[in-house]
């Protein structure tokens, strides 16, 4: 709008009118089109094709389920999740008053608390999941990290394990499972687990498979450091601690976290995979059992498991942003 | 003092390159005097950054050697400073921070907290920049970044200052706002300087000596040219002064007549294995 052409009281009111826009804080729409509407737009699109396209396949459970087939089975498995979590709170209540009346009886009658013995809802399963895949994730860090920053502080270092990370990078998580289900059933032998072996099978699997993008990723930003901040170092006569920590690892922090990102998203991913092939509590695990149940609603219930694991690593990497955001100088 | 504060004897540099070592300095030989502020100056590649490394420890020489206040050079440390041309100031700190990093290394057991807090403060004043201490690198123009260098190098109390090309990524109003103030920072705190640079006039103002170099390979000192003009020095009166015009063609003479450099426009390929030649260098010499 051009406010050097138009007459003055014209020009007080477009200000005025600006001045409220920007008070109200209403976004530019050009702006809204291109932020939200292109996108919105996508989705449509894809629910039109899905909705059209899903009917002519059939397959031995019935035809391919649409998006309003899918949307009812969501609601459905968040009913299941709310009258599972009802009767869940009925059992432990009864529970908590028997042992009330035993003990009031006999105050030192031995009361037997025993948590619900229900299957896990969908929901429930969500839950398992996300600690999973951050506790395997959280293990690939410890290791890749400072594994990183010294292969890229010594190159001879780095020479010799090279091969081997370049070997072991591209391994597939199904490949592993076997072995790492072995050496967990051979190796963690104790009375009262504090970890289900499923639960650490699923988990070594996501941190042997997630951990070289970070891995590489550190080992490169280490050895990228800006010569001259290398040189400042030495000028100072920084100690070798010093010098990681000072100059070292916060240069090489913006890499860091890329490979933290690519790791998180690989480890979302093989997780799923191990889950369904271990037969641990899960997601995976849910896909697997939907399938093998082979009832009418079945694809339909896994097509919503599918959205929900894909929303679910979106956002897990959006929170690695906004992390990284936090943390990273170059943001 | 001595007569010799900083000397240089012997010293040949011999790089490890694939076609067998590149000899870049054969016998430099230099002496110079506390306080002096020395400029190394040379068309490039003649290894005045050769020089400049090996004082500050970042190189070792393969023949010869340095020795300050009758101590032999053989690893870098704060007592010869160094001013990098591209600031080399911490991107992630801020510039009060960057400061501090240095103070803390070299100070930690001499001064208190406050001593080091009011001496941090202190330089970032030197160098007009105290308004700046809560800024980083990427948030101040690259005039400013390198004032927060100089006086990053200035809070080690070095008694050498190294400054490797320390104006040469700035504008030239800029550049010249900064050599009056390293004019005016080096008249109140008598440091000893070796500067390289490229710029004649930037030499011949600020030096009381300009070594020229011969150029490489086996780069020598060429010729050393005491500048005796009095001080404070002022860029415009000494733009008409006959000793200054002097002492600024007899740098020109040797850098034009004396040690040209003969820059022929060669063919691509051979302009690509020139390149390649250079960062082998380079690689041999970060190695």
């Amino acid at each position: 709008m051009s406010t050097l052409t138009s007459s003055p009281s014209e020009s007080t009111s477009a200000s005025g009118l600006r001045a409220l826009v920007e008070r109200l804080s209403i976004p530019n729409p050009a702006t809204v089109g291109k932020q939200l509407l292109l996108p919105l737009i996508g989705i449509l699109v894809f629910l039109g094709f899905w909705h059209l396209a899903a009917p002519q396949v059939n397959t031995s459970l019935g035809a391919f389920p649409g998006p309003v087939q899918v949307w009812e089975q969501g609601g459905q498995l968040w009913q299941e999740h709310s009258s599972q979590r009802d009767r869940a709170d009925k059992f432990i209540t009864m529970q908590e008053e028997r042992n009330q009346r035993i003990l009031e009886k006999d105050p030192d009658a031995e009361v037997k608390i025993r948590p619900y013995p229900g299957a896990p809802t969908f929901i429930d399963q969500i839950g398992t999941s996300l600690v999973t895949v951050l506790a395997g994730f959280v293990l690939a860090t410890i290791i890749a990290v400072p594994l990183g920053i010294v292969f890229g502080l010594n190159r001879h270092f780095q020479a010799a394990v090279n091969p081997l990370i370049q070997v072991f990078k591209p391994v597939s998580p199904l490949a592993w499972l076997p072995l790492v289900t072995m050496v967990v059933s051979a190796t963690y032998v104790s009375d009262d687990p504090m970890f289900e072996k499923s639960f650490l099978t699923s988990m070594i699997t996501v941190t042997l498979c997630s951990l070289w993008p970070t891995l590489i990723n550190t080992s490169v930003g280490v050895a990228a450091v800006n010569p001259d901040l290398l040189n400042v170092s030495r000028v100072l006569r920084l100690s070798f601690w010093t010098h990681v920590r000072k100059v070292v690892l916060p240069s090489s922090v913006p890499m860091i976290f890329t490979g933290l990102r690519v790791s998180l998203g690989i480890a979302w991913m093989v997780l799923i995979a191990a889950e369904m092939l271990a037969q641990s509590p899960g997601l995976g695990k849910f896909v697997w059992d939907e399938f093998q149940n082979g009832s009418s609603q079945s694809l339909s219930r896994i097509m919503v498991a599918v959205l929900a694991i894909g929303l679910i690593g979106f956002l897990l990497d959006r929170i690695m942003l906004l992390i990284q955001k936090k943390v990273a100088w170059n943001e | 003092m001595s007569k010799s504060h900083l000397e240089l004897t012997g010293v040949e540099m011999a790089f490890d390159t694939p076609k067998g070592a590149f000899i870049a300095l054969d016998n430099v030989n230099l002496k110079i005097k506390k306080g002096e502020f020395v400029s190394l100056i040379g068309h490039s590649g003649c290894g005045k950054s050769t020089v400049l490394n090996i004082v500050a420890g970042l190189l070792q020489a393969s023949k010869g050697g340095c020795v300050l206040d009758g101590h032999e050079v053989n690893s870098p440390g704060p007592e010869r400073a160094v001013v990098f041309q591209n600031h080399a100031l911490m991107p992630w700190l801020t510039v009060y921070e960057n400061v501090e990093l240095a103070v803390q290394q070299v100070f930690r057991k001499t001064m208190s907290k406050q001593e080091r807090r009011d001496w941090i403060l202190h330089n970032l004043e030197l160098v007009n920049m105290a308004h700046a201490a809560n800024k980083r690198p990427g948030e101040i123009s690259g005039g400013m970044a390198q004032r927060v260098g100089i006086a990053r190098a200035l809070a080690m109390k070095p008694s050498v200052l190294l400054m490797d090309e320390p104006f040469g990524a700035l504008d030239a109003l800029t550049r010249a706002h900064l050599q009056d103030s390293l004019m005016e920072i080096q008249q109140e705190l008598n440091n000893t300087v070796i500067m390289i640079t490229h710029d004649v006039d930037e030499a011949v103002l600020l030096s009381d000596r300009i070594i020229m170099m011969t150029n490489g390979p086996a780069a020598t000192v060429g010729e050393d040219l005491h500048i005796d003009l009095p001080r404070p020095r002022n860029r415009v009166t000494l733009a008409d002064d006959p000793t200054y015009v002097h002492y600024r063609q007899e740098v020109l003479k040797f850098l034009y007549e004396k040690q040209r450099k003969l820059e022929t426009i060669k063919p691509a390929r051979a302009g690509k294995a020139e390149q390649q030649e250079k960062r082998e260098e380079a690689q041999a010499a970060r190695a």
